[in-house]
């Protein structure tokens, strides 16, 4: 694996949100997505990236290309040491919000992606991962 | 970087010119609370062609941003949605709510001066 294929992109403040998303987009790009995807992708990367400003002041992104068998996708990790969701089957309903959102953040994030995992432990912080496969 | 906002005849127009973090979200939103009194504007535009990316943070941004103009007494049209943008929106379960909008600058225009136009008739009947 090249350098390339992996970047971390450090989640400090609401102007790390525009990078992080910007860095997303460029990757997939480069992957060959399409224009939708890459719109698609560059939204649910600012939604998961506020999600961590918000809740968590700090935390980073990794974006990493994964190949299976001929498919590529982009591996969105969003990761903080934030108190943690204390009720994921809450967090994941529409309509639901602690912080400023319209309470749409990780649900609506995860119809964006084909695939959505979330762990989260007040202890440990939350990881978001989630992929896109291009088409 | 501040969005640039020129005033047009009676109208102001909000051209964004770059992607926008929140902070400057919120700039753009209180700058236009600020000139459409400062200029006694009745309708406002924002132009968001460029932007490649309208998350929820910017949608309930352009919300307020209409709400409060709506409270001083001016029309607010956003324009110039990507079609991916639109697309992306719908998927997250984003909506403008009561706010209108045009495709381009042109159309908003014409749309600002077809709600002015009315309430001009109606002051005329008075």
């Amino acid at each position: 694996m090249t350098p390339k294929d992996e970047i971390h992109v450090p989640i400090n403040s609401d102007s790390d949100i525009v990078t992080a998303r910007q860095q997303g987009r460029t990757m997939a790009l480069e992957a060959g997505f399409g224009d939708t995807d890459l719109t698609v992708i560059s939204t649910a990367i600012s939604e998961v990236a506020r999600n961590i400003v918000e809740h968590a002041l700090s935390g980073e992104i990794i974006l990493r290309i994964e190949h299976n068998g001929s498919k590529a996708g982009l591996v969105i990790t969003a990761r903080d040491d934030g108190p943690g969701i204390p009720d994921i089957a809450l967090a994941m309903q529409d309509g639901y919000s602690t912080g400023k959102g319209l309470g749409l953040g990780l649900p609506g994030t995860k119809r964006l992606m084909d695939e959505f995992d979330i762990v989260s432990d007040p202890e440990i912080g939350t990881t978001v991962i989630m992929k896109k496969w291009r088409n | 970087m501040r969005v640039p906002i020129l005033k047009q005849g009676k109208y102001l127009i909000a051209s964004i010119q770059s992607a926008l973090s929140d902070y400057e979200l919120l700039q753009l939103r209180d700058d236009l609370a600020a000139q459409v009194g400062k200029y006694r504007t009745r309708g406002v535009i924002v132009d968001v062609t460029v932007l490649d990316v309208m998350d929820s943070f910017a949608v309930r941004t352009l919300r307020a941003i209409a709400q409060i103009a709506r409270m001083r007494g001016a029309e607010t049209i956003i324009v110039g949605i990507q079609p991916e943008v639109a697309f992306a929106m719908v998927q997250l379960g984003l909506t403008l709510g009561q706010v209108e909008t045009a495709l381009d600058l042109e159309e908003g225009l014409a749309l600002l001066d077809d709600r002015t136009r009315q309430d001009g008739n109606r002051d005329a009947e008075r």
